[in-house]
């Protein structure tokens, strides 16, 4: 929306000079600026408008939520009764997503599913951004032979392809929901210890540290109440974009076969269940289920886009 | 330049050897081995024939001899044998390696080739159609599971062509094949080059931005050879570095394409012999894939230190 | 040197002879449209250049005078800024009525502009001799080899030792007083008729900034360049040149000789501005040896929403009523001599 010097160059034409005007005529360009707004309410209003797919992915991950925690409400059926008789039925009104090979009831299958997913992303993301952090942290402000460990510690984490690191935990785990919290959590602190750590290294070196120093605080204060709180913008753009890749990840295992196990549903294990074979035959078995996956990380990505947009104001003009 | 090279190259085999630990330490951890499965199979455990085969494969040693042996082998060329086949594990992997490095190869020209010039045209023709347009295709191309997406192609292709495009292992001619193993490629390139064209997109953006530019603006160059001359050249720098941290997400893909596609590369046979617990085969691929993103990241360095005059001519 | 100078001379334009206009900007309007509202960058600006001038402008951090130069070229940011009145005529003709094709030729061209940050203003991954050949290739149509024999003279006559290794190496190897001396000869390249020097010295030391000035002075005598020297620093302006435009709030404030501006400056403003040079003098001196350092009062304003008053109003020891309600014509002190002040006559 808003760039600078890019557009100088832009018209091939004249200028559009506007010598009579008054500063109350200026209101178009003005208000696109943001100069109208003066309440909060405004302010909620000027922000929708002016990051509209942000909002849109602020809405999707809500309703993600939602779907989620109200699961038993949104559906009558229940998503792990097998019932052989409507194996591989079409949608319909009794089952408006139809059913698996099983008999089971997709729609309440991908309704919680939707719990699995939200459990097991924010579990993974909230755990990474745990151990990135504090790592980050530490590795940041202490230097010196703990910064180079750590520092090897996530290169070496960081060049083993996640999906493929995940794959190795989830097997040696073995398979429960909360190993695969685990096994999505460990290859995604690396890229957060990297970030944290960068942006440490350099709040380390500026002039409110060192005041905070010689007025006597400790070490442990000083990371905690001025250093961190500073790294949080980029933190919360990672952490969401985060989101949207954790719940992907856990997608691929399911599929594979290394994540969620039964009886919890999960949309990737879905997609395995039905995978080639019922391509032809029960063709909703695919769509509903990836749908859903792609609208969650969807919302996850946009809702982090805007932040970003938001928070960095560098990437502003990036949009 | 030389002692930089020398210090990469050194950092390059501690990384390596430290994932070779943690690799070992992983398949370690699970309880049972391979001699559980072998007799999962048949309902009852024998102690003293599971003894046998737990010393013949060298399992009852304590664990650091089994790595330092693990780790010996390997350096002398010999990858240990696969449990489930008991050939050696070399013979195994070996032919498969060549489809998913065809596989890799064309998913890296598909990425490069609809990346650069889309986000160069985006960030140039920022906010026009095109720009927006992309920006909803590559979030969307972002949010889509890979698997999905090659799902997707397989039901498009039954209903529609009424075939599924299936690899096989004798292809008519060359061309056939690559034309085959586009179709996968292109599934995952999609993703990646999604990412390509958001990175191009926002790095020319900043650079646009800087003083030289409005330097060379002030000089009266043209727009187009500001793009392309002035800003491109700079911009291409963290798309380059991007492109050495895809070789690891690219990686992943692979493995679940396989899987989709049914192509008999090493990543759908990772999936196998994770599933059998084959341990020596599920060690030497992952270790595989960790050296390939290590060396994809040197070569990315170099190339970074070839391009950017910068780092060229320090010290 | 003599054989480039002449060359040069070649491409000088025809109607660069002694005393005719070659740059004349009236009414300058440039307005910027941000979240808080308007801010008035340029407010009603006007001055007038003839071949060989070396007029300053002068004023804090913040008043306009580079978003001036900026103008002129027509490289304000837009968004979210942009000229939204006024013309500027270069030989007659309005570049503001002009095309952006057309405005390319003259930028670099006709008109070259010296930025303030040496550090940042050349690309890092272009060697030297590309950058400043690449002005030549393009308004000379010099071939290649041409543009980069050029280019290295060109590094000759800002005085860079060892000028052919230079050309060859890149920015990042030069110090940020070479560098200014790099911006220096690609600016006069094409031997402009004007040339806007944004600050050129405000970053380098001392010692540079003197070298740096003499530099550009002295070309601009050889060649006749019209300079507009952009400074905060009233030395520099004392050393260089012969006309000076004091602004504030992005408005005119004052105009006049140099010799006028420090002998008898009329207002407030300026006055204010050359009593808070500190002066070096000893104790035998006129000055007491303790006496405190003036400062103006109060804080330069924020351009935002500034009200139909002097801008000055509010840190200005004559204000009246009247002064806080309109902005104040400018007087004719003498021919060369004007003032933006209701009070002139007490403060003369």
């Amino acid at each position: 929306m808003m760039s600078t010097a890019n557009e100088v160059g832009k018209s091939s034409s004249k200028i559009d000079l506007s010598p009579e005007k008054k500063v109350s005529e200026f209101n178009e360009e003005l208000s696109l600026a943001g100069a109208n707004v003066h309440t909060k309410v405004g302010m909620i209003f000027f922000l929708t408008k002016r990051y509209p797919l942000g909002f849109l992915g602020l809405f999707l991950v809500f309703l993600f939520i939602f779907v989620a925690l109200f699961a038993p409400y949104l559906t009558t059926q229940d998503p792990l009764t097998t019932n052989p008789a409507i194996s591989l039925a079409a949608p319909s009104i009794d089952h408006p997503m139809g059913a698996d090979f099983m008999g089971r009831d997709l729609f309440s299958r991908v309704i919680f599913g939707a719990r699995t997913s939200l459990a097991v992303a924010f579990g993974a993301t909230i755990l990474g951004v745990f151990f990135g952090v504090l790592i980050g942290l530490a590795s940041g402000y202490l230097g010196g032979w703990v910064d180079l460990v750590l520092q090897r510690l996530i290169d070496i984490l960081q060049s083993l392809p996640t999906l493929i690191l995940a794959m190795a935990m989830a097997a040696a785990l073995g398979p429960s929901l909360f190993n695969t919290i685990i096994a999505i959590a460990i290859p995604k602190f690396p890229s957060i210890a990297r970030v944290i750590r960068s942006s440490t290294l350099s709040l380390r070196e500026m002039s409110f540290v060192e005041a905070a120093r010689a007025m006597g605080m400790s070490d442990l204060r000083i990371v905690f109440r001025h250093i961190f709180p500073n790294t949080l913008a980029p933190l919360i753009v990672l952490a969401t974009a985060g989101l949207g890749s954790a719940i992907l990840v856990e997608a691929s295992l399911s599929f594979l076969g290394l994540g969620v196990p039964e009886p919890h549903p999960s949309w990737g294990r879905m997609l395995s269940e039905s995978a080639s074979e019922y391509v032809r035959t029960a063709p909703w078995l695919v769509l509903f289920p990836g749908a859903a996956i792609t609208v969650a990380v969807f919302g996850a990505n946009l809702l982090g886009d805007a932040l970003r947009d938001i928070f960095d104001p560098r990437q502003r003009t990036a949009n | 330049m030389a002692i930089y090279l020398l210090r990469r190259i050194f950092l390059l085999f501690v990384t390596i050897l430290g994932v070779s630990i943690i690799i070992f330490a992983l398949m370690r951890v699970v309880p049972g081995n391979i001699a559980d499965v072998l007799f999962e199979s048949s309902g009852y455990i024998d102690q003293v024939q599971k003894a046998k085969i737990e010393a013949e494969l060298g399992l009852d040693k304590p664990l650091i001899q089994q790595y330092l042996s693990w780790l010996g082998h390997l350096l002398t060329g010999d990858f240990g044998f696969s449990y489930m086949s008991e050939r050696a594990a070399i013979d195994e992997i070996l032919p498969r390696l060549p489809v998913t490095l065809k596989l890799a190869a064309l998913t890296l020209f598909f990425t490069i080739i609809f990346g650069i010039p889309l986000g160069v045209w985006s960030a140039v023709k920022q906010n026009g159609l095109v720009d927006n347009a992309l920006r909803v295709v590559t979030l969307s191309a972002l949010s889509l599971p890979s698997f999905w997406c090659g799902l997707l192609v397989l039901m498009f292709s039954v209903h529609v062509f009424g075939v599924i495009p299936i690899y096989s292992n004798e292809p008519r001619s060359i061309f056939h094949e690559l034309l085959l193993l586009s179709i996968p490629a292109l599934v995952v390139g999609f993703r990646s080059s999604a990412l390509i064209i958001r990175l191009t997109r926002s790095s020319m953006l900043e650079v646009l931005r800087q003083d030289y530019i409005r330097t060379a603006r002030a000089k009266g160059v043209s727009e187009s050879t500001i793009h392309y001359r002035h800003a491109l050249k700079n911009a291409i720098l963290p798309i380059i570095t991007l492109l050495g941290i895809e070789a690891s997400h690219l990686m992943g893909g692979l493995v679940v394409i396989e899987t989709v596609f049914n192509i008999p590369g090493i990543g759908r046979y990772l999936v196998e012999a994770i599933r059998w617990r084959d341990y020596p085969i599920v060690q030497n691929i992952v270790l595989f894939s960790a050296c390939a993103v290590v060396m994809t990241n040197f070569i990315v360095d170099m190339l970074y230190a070839v391009i950017d005059p910068r780092i060229k001519y320090v010290d | 040197m003599e054989k480039l100078i002449n060359e040069f001379s070649n491409h000088i334009h025809v109607s660069n002879l002694a005393e005719a206009t070659v740059l004349e900007v009236e009414n300058l309007k440039t307005y910027f449209f941000v979240k808080q509202g308007v801010v008035k960058a340029v407010d009603d600006f006007s001055f007038s250049l003839k071949s060989g001038d070396k007029l300053a402008i002068v004023g804090e951090s913040g008043c306009g005078k580079s978003m001036t130069a900026l103008s002129v070229l027509r490289l304000v940011p837009n968004p979210p800024g942009r000229i939204v009145s006024g013309s500027i005529k270069l030989d007659g003709k309005d570049l503001l009525q002009m095309s952006e094709s057309e405005m390319r030729n003259i930028r670099g061209n006709r008109i070259s502009m010296i930025f303030q940050e040496p550090m940042t203003s050349l690309n890092p991954v272009l060697s030297i001799a590309q950058q400043i050949g690449e002005a030549l290739i393009l308004h000379q149509k010099l071939s290649d080899k041409d543009a980069f024999d050029r280019s290295v003279e060109l590094l000759k006559l800002v005085k860079i030792p060892e000028p052919l290794r230079r050309a060859r190496e890149y920015p990042h190897q030069l110090s940020g007083g070479m560098r200014q001396r790099v911006m220096t000869a690609m600016a006069l390249a094409c031997n402009p008729q004007v040339l806007l020097a944004d600050e050129p010295t405000t970053a380098l030391d001392v010692t540079i900034q003197a070298q740096i000035l003499d530099l550009i002075m002295e070309l601009q005598d050889r060649l006749g360049t019209a300079v507009v020297l952009i400074t905060h620093d009233l030395g520099v302006v004392a050393e260089t040149s012969e006309r000076v435009i004091v602004m504030y709030g992005g408005r005119k404030v004052e105009e006049a000789n140099v010799n006028d501006i420090f002998a008898m400056p009329l207002h407030p403003y300026t006055q204010g501005l050359l009593a808070a040079v500190p002066k070096l003098t000893t104790l035998s001196g006129k000055e007491s040896y303790s006496k405190r350092l003036q400062e103006i009062p109060g804080i330069v304003p924020a351009l935002v929403n500034l009200p139909d008053a002097c801008t000055f109003a509010p840190r200005c020891a004559f204000a009246t009523d009247i002064c806080r309600h309109e902005y104040p014509p400018y007087t004719n002190i003498s021919s060369s001599h004007k003032v933006a002040c209701w009070h002139v006559a007490k403060v003369c």
